[in-house]
């Protein structure tokens, strides 16, 4: 069941290989997105056994949460993605339809992994197949962010695979046979070798933290999802940067079970915060909105890292964030697209009143930038308090305030520019872009979803975020 | 057979030197090429003629000695260009600046607790070695195929370093990781065709037009 999941977005990615007609490629986006959707639905809701240990796949909560996130995101992409190739005849689909629905695969195998070699490739799948798709615009700007977004990844992949053949070798001098299955690891964790799997971990916070992007590691990600086209930067902000932050998690979860939790915990509260403060001094005075965005996607990633780095009530905020953050990054970036074809260009120079020429997606715009700053009543709202209860409840209120003040500057730095971008009177004279339905709905839907995580969580939901958090936490 | 695998990673890690300290495009594409056939020996080396062993060293011999090279060869013939000219640290500076990494990698790897079997190999320092000379070369050339060479490299270090786990490691695994390598270096391999054609040049240092 959990294999066919991963398999068939691969079966249609070589049907629109084949099929030589424009619009049934496209459409072959919404088909598998939501057939995946129902079957990834049907997955988690049924409360199937985690699978025997020794198996390569299976879901435990971790995954079914990341799951839900990437899929419903995946969902809405895909029918934006429709009338956005519609718009982009002349550029074509036969690369853009098949890499995303072979990065879909990718990012589904790389969730429900429980070997970490097949984990690892995974992800980098994700990289090469994204690449073409950042490329997509085939342009100057378009190359340089494609070069230096596979290179940085590809060099930062390299370093989590060394840290996970650390990890293997921190298990060769234990009693049982060397491993790399997950639930083998965890089982022997207290005999391993300390010294490795530390180092181990480090590397793999390096690496996978290179693909989710946490500061300093960052670099790649303002330049890569500035030029790649909108649905793509949704995708990447949202879907790909919390399969990586579950890769983390994985090793988190490691550590935790060899009792070197600490360590880690500090190792991610530092990145964290880095990551927080670099956001905040970039998007003060923010030209470009899609680059502003980047900014934003590295300071939720750090948020989600401090979370954990906290631990207690704080990693079930973190949990929580990450699906807020990756439905409302969706939202932002498919409004941000419309924007920007409305004006042909992204940069505030000329981007002004957006929401005069294209009414629907500039509030989309505006209401996506109140929800991800934690604006109540929306999700990120209820998942940042709850990380904040978590650090003050801890004891850390030199963290708190620092997180407090820093998320202020962003709140002031990103509204000075979405403001600029959405109100006022518009310089342009002739409208190139009017709202179409299939390209306000998905983001539409997405931030719908995100007002109604704010407002109520359902039962479920909870339960299941909670027993995540009770696998981070060690207890069970 | 350890002598054996040792004089291997010995001339894996002179191939490293090799490669820093060289201009000719071609010549640095064949050292990395034959240091690409020398990893292929050694899963055979350490740990005898197997199925597992002989279809990865197969793959290795394959993919990193032959066809990789083949296809980066036939790249810089494509554009017309034999030299590396001005990277951004000198030749002999990136030499010593890998003979320093070098010798650091030595000195850290006795202090990393080893198995008993591994501690007179030479497997884990010329791993790390191989990495991060690899991680030089990317940093330091400015020719977008030299740091595609550098990206090689440094997944050479990885794969030394994979078979002292070749237990943990299950073919499928391997055989994807490999696969994965062929298929980022062939898509690395379209945006430098793309670079040459929209650029005149495959000079990285002209992709800057991105900065805050």
């Amino acid at each position: 069941m959990l294999a066919a999941l991963i398999l068939f977005p691969l079966f249609f990615a070589a049907l629109a290989l084949l099929l030589p007609w424009y619009q049934g490629r496209s459409w072959m986006l919404p088909l598998a997105g939501t057939l995946h959707l129902l079957l990834a639905s049907f997955l988690v809701v049924r409360q199937a056994p985690v699978a025997a240990p020794g198996t390569w796949i299976g879901l435990d909560s971790l995954s079914k949460i990341v799951l839900l996130a990437t899929s419903l995101l995946f969902f809405c992409c895909a029918f934006y993605a429709v009338e956005y190739l519609k718009l982009h005849r002349a550029r074509g689909n036969k690369v853009m339809a098949p890499c995303l629905l072979i990065f879909l695969s990718a990012m589904t195998l790389a969730v429900v992994a429980r070997h970490l070699g097949v984990l690892w490739m995974a992800v980098e799948t994700t990289t090469i197949a994204s690449a073409p798709l950042i490329y997509y615009n085939r342009n100057r700007l378009s190359i340089e962010a494609t070069w230096k977004y596979l290179l940085i990844c590809s060099v930062g992949i390299a370093l989590a695979m060394f840290g996970i053949l650390f990890i293997a070798y921190s298990a060769l001098g234990g009693a049982g046979p060397a491993t790399l299955q997950f639930d083998k690891l965890l089982a022997a964790a207290p005999t391993l070798a300390s010294p490795w799997l530390h180092a181990g971990f480090v590397f793999l916070l390096v690496g996978f933290g290179t693909k989710m992007g946490l500061a300093p590691l960052h670099t790649w990600k303002p330049d890569a999802y500035g030029e790649a086209p909108a649905v793509i930067g949704a995708l990447l902000s949202g879907g790909l940067t919390s399969v990586a932050f579950l890769a983390i998690v994985r090793g988190v979860q490691l550590m935790g079970a060899a009792g070197d939790l600490t360590m880690a915990r500090h190792a991610l509260l530092g990145m964290g915060l880095l990551s927080l403060l670099l956001a905040a001094v970039f998007m003060v005075r923010q030209p470009d909105i899609k680059r502003m965005l980047a900014y934003s996607s590295v300071e939720h990633m750090g948020i989600l890292a401090i979370g954990i780095g906290i631990g207690g009530l704080a990693t079930y905020g973190a949990l929580l964030h990450l699906i807020n953050n990756a439905l409302t990054k969706g939202c932002l970036f498919l409004s941000a697209g419309n924007i920007q074809r409305a004006f042909a260009s992204k940069n505030l120079s000329e981007v002004r009143g957006a929401i005069s020429v294209v009414p629907v997606s500039g509030t989309l715009f505006l209401v996506g930038f109140l929800a991800i700053t934690g604006s109540p009543p929306f999700g990120l709202f209820m998942s940042e308090f709850t990380i904040l209860r978590g650090i003050f409840s801890g004891g850390h209120t030199a963290v708190g305030v620092a997180f407090l003040s820093l998320l202020a500057m962003i709140f002031i730095g990103m509204g000075a520019t979405v403001l600029a971008a959405t109100q006022g009177e518009t310089t342009e004279k002739k409208v190139l872009f009017k709202d179409r339905f299939l390209l306000v709905a998905p983001p539409l839907i997405l931030i719908l979803v995100v007002l109604l995580l704010g407002l109520y969580i359902p039962e479920p939901l909870r339960a299941l975020l909670q027993n995540a958090a009770n696998l981070l936490e060690g207890k069970s | 057979m350890h002598s054996l695998s040792n004089f291997c990673l010995l001339l894996v890690v002179l191939l490293n030197f090799f490669t820093l300290g060289s201009a000719r495009l071609g010549a640095c594409i064949r050292a990395v090429a034959i240091q690409g056939g020398l990893l292929a020996l050694l899963p055979i080396l350490s740990h005898g003629i197997t199925g597992h062993t002989l279809l990865l060293s197969g793959g290795a011999l394959l993919l990193k000695g032959i066809f990789i090279p083949w296809l980066l060869l036939r790249a810089i013939r494509e554009v017309r260009i034999r030299r590396e000219v001005e990277p951004l640290i000198g030749y002999v500076p990136t030499l010593l600046l890998g003979a320093l990494i070098t010798a650091g990698t030595f000195i850290f790897a006795d202090f990393l607790p080893l198995l008993p079997q591994h501690h007179d190999g030479l497997f884990i320092p010329t791993a790390l070695a191989t990495f991060f000379s690899g991680f030089l070369l990317l940093m330091t050339r400015r020719k977008a195929i030299t740091q595609v060479l550098g990206y090689l490299m440094l997944e050479n270090g990885i794969f030394i370093f994979g078979i002292l786990l070749s237990d943990a490691m299950p073919l499928m695994v391997e055989a994807g990781v490999l696969l994965d390598l062929l298929v980022g270096v062939f898509v690395m391999g379209i945006v430098m065709n793309q670079i040459n054609r929209e650029f005149s040049t495959i000079n990285t240092e002209r992709l800057s037009a991105l900065k805050e």
